[in-house]
């Protein structure tokens, strides 16, 4: 066991790991940060998106450890100071971008570190950074539309192109 | 003007705001104090002789609880199957054993052995690893038809790898036999209905706890019924009595039938958690998920279309061998048979039909129910023969649908089912119109410009939800009600909470229901509550699959609140000082009718509970209803898809270019959702088409077991979608006239994929491309280009 220490949310928070744990185990185990999840053991869902140090990260490709001393972001962290929803956040439940709601966090993280780079980005340039989050139930035409309204574009014009 | 509230409203889903902010309550998000954790030790042979299972070094590693094995289980029931289907002659099917854990023999990849129980999941998994089954290993049996000529038996018990041979309508099979025989022209397909895996993103988990302090279980678990899964694992595997057991199935992160059964490490962890005296979790891992999740699909089909020189549909024969895996899932047996053989007439009047269908058991993965459940089936093979009965005619296909269309309702088809309502022209033409369809040609030009071939599929569909009611399919083998059931419990301030048997895994009830209710009462949607997923706190229920919910779940809560307001109006009347038959409830206020006098809602359910002015002597106080809907019939939603594909003739990759789906689902409550769902089973029913395979190599191997190797459909496979709902024909026989849409996405879109890829190539010369097996990979639709 190994005690690391990091910022998660703007808190600083610290707890003794093993060398094998992984940063999502870790958020989701000590700190009870549950929003993030864990959909595959490949690192190909996306499900458990977080930013570290402020770029998209796959939590379960990333050891605890490799977290010393970073600023993690997680969905818990997404929301206005004042508990209302975040832009993206907003986006997807005014465009219905989800409905299970489990790889949701992982796609709102892809999106914020999307439009941080872009913040116009193209229908193609949107299903292609998603590349690394696998959604099962929305068939992501309305993930899609959502970050498009997000990003401040004329969704009912691209979306019915 | 779209309505903005009530029924008919896009009213944005309140459940979205615990998702969007990382506080939903997923079963793996529960932890119990002091709970172990169980790691499953699964047999990596497919088939194989069990000598017994060496647990003597891994009991002594750190943190071992205990190791549990076949023979813990002997005196507990194996899993039971919920359906027992009756053969040609009369017999009912072979039903083998199928123990919680592996016992004498292993019969697949993935078949549970042993299950190690540890302080901490490192330890369990550390353990597990020195865990040693002494297997023999058997040649295994794979490929269907060889499982029934001989090949190796998986269930040496049953002396058969033949479940059951069914006939339907076993009567008609001569006169099939007879017109296909003398028919002008017989379009004949042989295909194969590739085998999926649902693969929802949240992995299955299971919470097993006891409370020593009253004999009590309970399980939480990731399932889409969870009274279901109290009634199987309770009374037939450990032998709970239902006061004692409690399933909660809370925020479920998708199902698409593979939750819907009852499985192996349900049953364990419950076990294992009275055993211990502690509770006990198991959370699979994708790998595992993929080897132990029920697969779907998995039929091989031959399918035989008669017509008369004027296009008009004779007859119709089918042979089907459809995959049972190693043991009977839960609702495995009736997916091939009564999903299947009853929806053979698609929307066409053929006047005989006579299906087939050789369920067979083999050493892979179970299959059952995965969204659509054998309606997929039948609708993909029968509008593939179709598409090419028109090729070999010469006529165009749409035309040769359009001429055979049911136009009178009720229909009663060959296959005994009776359809309410339908309208397949209409929808028919509102597809040509949101496809755009004159446009092709323009579209067509400019790929072959751009050195692409080009190619347009459409199809119909019919699907058949709410599987009902529960006499009928009780005598067609099903070992359980089809009800649904709603308890309305208004408050004295007026507020109401609703109790459903239904389960929403994504399909948004927590929206939708109270939209029903807030719209029968005239209130606001945010007076209502919704609850499922707790056998603790729901009437009993059978959950959520088949498109139900909304169409018998929904049903159930609109009886329970038409007694709610029959009992309200009462209460009104003594107020009021008027005949109950003279209230009216109209935007939450009940009336004297023809005048001015009136009491709010909720002054109402005050006076129900602070019962000082009320007919005592007539009327009990309180306002709680419940009520249990077993629907008349099914439901048929219809419609029709078209797709537009570009194949690269260089490679043979195929891209989506556009895709269409005109539905009718009767009533729509919330378009929005509506949309949500067809939208994620087209993706679904394109991933069939394109790129999703469960395969197995001849060791029984699974070789797609992870996201390496099972192409799942991402955002940049699929384009947007044009959807549209605007044809209603309403179901005559549920309340609320709606009809379910869960699943006719996922049934729709496979035919019209494979119909355009065929048309692309057709185009193109290669003229005797008539089919291509699904997945259509890039190698196999190069291949038929290869001639
Ligand atoms: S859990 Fe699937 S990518 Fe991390
Ligand atoms: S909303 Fe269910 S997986 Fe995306």
């Amino acid at each position: 066991m190994s005690n690391v220490t990091m910022k998660v949310n703007g808190k600083p928070v610290s707890g003794d790991v093993e060398g094998r744990t992984l940063l999502v185990d870790f958020l989701r185990g000590p700190l009870g940060l549950t929003g993030t999840h864990v959909g595959c053991d490949t690192s190909q869902c996306g499900a458990c998106v977080v930013h570290v140090n402020g770029e998209a990260v796959k939590a379960c490709a990333m050891f605890a450890l490799e977290a010393e001393g970073a600023e993690v972001r997680t969905i818990e962290g997404m929301a206005e100071a004042d508990g209302s929803l975040g832009t993206i956040q907003a986006a997807f439940q005014e465009h219905h971008g989800l409905q299970c709601g489990f790889c949701t966090p992982g796609m709102v993280m892809s999106a914020a570190a999307l439009l941080k780079d872009n913040p116009k980005p193209s229908e193609a340039e949107i299903r292609e950074y998603l590349e690394g989050n696998i959604c099962r139930c929305t068939g992501y035409h309305n993930i899609v539309k959502a970050i498009l309204a997000a990003s401040g574009q004329d969704v009912p014009a691209i979306a019915a192109e | 003007m779209p309505k903005d509230h009530g029924i008919g409203a896009s009213t944005k889903r309140r459940e979205d705001v615990r998702f969007l902010t990382g506080k939903g309550r997923y079963t793996d998000d529960i932890n119990i104090n002091g709970q172990a954790y169980a790691w499953f030790v699964r047999s990596d042979v497919a088939h194989g002789t069990l000598n017994g299972v060496d647990t003597a070094d891994a009991a002594a590693m750190p943190g071992v609880l205990r190791i549990f094995t076949g023979a813990d289980f002997e005196a507990v029931g194996g899993i039971p199957c919920g359906w027992q289907v009756t053969d040609r002659k009369g017999e009912v099917m072979l039903e083998p054993r199928h123990p919680v854990l592996a016992h004498g023999k292993v019969r697949h990849v993935g078949d549970p052995i042993a299950v190690v129980v540890a302080e901490t999941l490192e330890q369990a998994r550390d353990a597990a690893e020195a865990v040693v089954p002494d297997i023999t290993e058997l040649e295994p049996v794979l490929d269907m038809k060889a499982a029934v000529q001989g090949g190796p038996l998986v269930h040496d018990e049953i002396g058969s790898n033949l479940c059951y041979d069914w006939g339907f309508v076993e009567e008609n099979k001569e006169a099939v036999d007879a017109a296909i025989k003398g028919a002008h022209h017989v379009t004949t397909l042989e295909l194969v209905n590739n085998r999926l895996i649902a693969n929802p993103m949240e992995p299955r988990v299971a919470v097993g706890d006891y409370a020593q302090h009253d004999d009590s279980s309970t399980l939480y678990t990731t399932s889409q019924n969870p009274h279901v899964i109290r009634l199987l694992m309770g009374a037939f595997v450990l032998g709970i009595p239902e006061h004692k057991l409690r399933v909660v199935a809370p925020d479920v992160g998708g199902g698409f039938g593979t939750k819907i059964f009852h499985y192996a490490e349900e049953a364990f962890v419950t076990f294992a958690a009275k055993e211990l005296k502690r509770a006990v979790k198991w959370t699979a891992t994708r790998s595992e998920a993929f080897i132990s999740d029920a697969h779907g699909r998995d039929h091989v089909t031959k399918i035989e279309l008669a017509l008369d020189a004027d296009g008009h549909f004779l007859a119709l024969r089918t042979d089907t061998y459809a995959n049972m895996g190693a043991y009977l899932s839960t609702f495995a047996p009736s997916v091939p048979t009564w999903l299947h053989g009853t929806l053979m007439a698609g929307n066409y009047k053929t006047p005989l039909i006579y299906v087939n269908v050789k369920a067979v058991f083999t050493n892979t993965v179970p299959v059952d129910a995965y969204r659509g459940a054998g309606r997929p089936e039948a609708t993909f093979q029968l509008e593939r023969v179709i598409d090419k009965a028109a090729r070999e005619m010469g006529v165009d296909p749409i035309e040769l649908r359009r001429k055979n269309f049911i136009t009178e309702f009720p229909y009663a088809t060959p296959v005994a089912v009776e359809y309410d309502t339908g309208d397949y022209h209409a929808t028919m033409d509102k597809l040509l119109e949101i496809a755009d369809v004159a446009g092709f040609d323009a579209r067509l030009a400019k790929s072959k410009a751009n050195g692409k071939l080009r190619g347009l599929g459409m199809n119909c569909y019919i699907e058949a939800c709410g599987i009902a009611p529960s006499n009928l399919v009780g005598q067609l083998g099903a070992r359980a009600g089809l009800y649904e059931s709603a308890t309305v419990r208004v408050n004295a301030t007026g507020g109401l909470v609703v109790m459903t048997g239904s389960h929403s895994h994504g399909q948004g009830h927590e929206t939708s229901f109270p939209q029903v209710i807030a719209e029968m009462i005239g209130i606001d949607e945010n007076m209502v509550e919704i609850v499922h997923g707790d056998t603790a706190n729901t009437p009993m229920g059978m959950g959520t699959y088949g498109s139900r919910s909304l169409a018998v779940g929904g049903s159930a809560m609109v009886r329970a609140t038409e007694k709610i307001i029959a009992k309200a109006k009462k209460i009104a009347a003594h107020i009021l000082e008027a005949s109950d038959a003279d209230i009216e409830l109209k935007d939450g206020s009940f009336t004297v009718a023809g005048t001015d006098k009136s009491l709010a809602w909720g002054d109402v359910c005050l006076a129900a509970y602070v019962p000082h002015n009320y007919p005592l002597a007539d009327l009990e106080p309180g306002l709680e209803e419940t009520a249990f809907y077993d629907p008349a019939n099914f439901t048929y939603p219809s419609g029709a898809y078209a797709c537009e594909v570009e194949v690269d003739p260089e490679t043979g990759k195929v891209t989506i270019e556009r895709f269409a789906a005109a539905d009718d689902f009767g009533n729509i409550v919330n378009p929005m959702i509506v949309d949500g769902q067809v939208h994620g089973g087209i993706a679904q029913g394109i991933g069939q088409a394109l790129m999703e395979g469960a395969s197995y190599d001849e060791a029984g191997q699974l070789v797609s077991g992870s996201y390496m190797d099972y192409t799942m459909p991402r955002a940049d496979d699929l384009p947007f979608y044009t959807v549209d709902h605007s044809c209603q024909t309403p179901c005559t026989h549920n309340p609320l006239g709606v009809k379910g849409c869960g699943e006719a996405g996922a049934i729709g879109s496979p035919p019209s994929v494979v119909n355009a890829v065929v048309d692309a190539l057709q185009r193109a010369g290669h003229t005797n491309v008539t089919h291509i097996d699904m997945p259509l990979s890039p190698a196999r639709v190069w291949a038929a280009m290869q001639g």
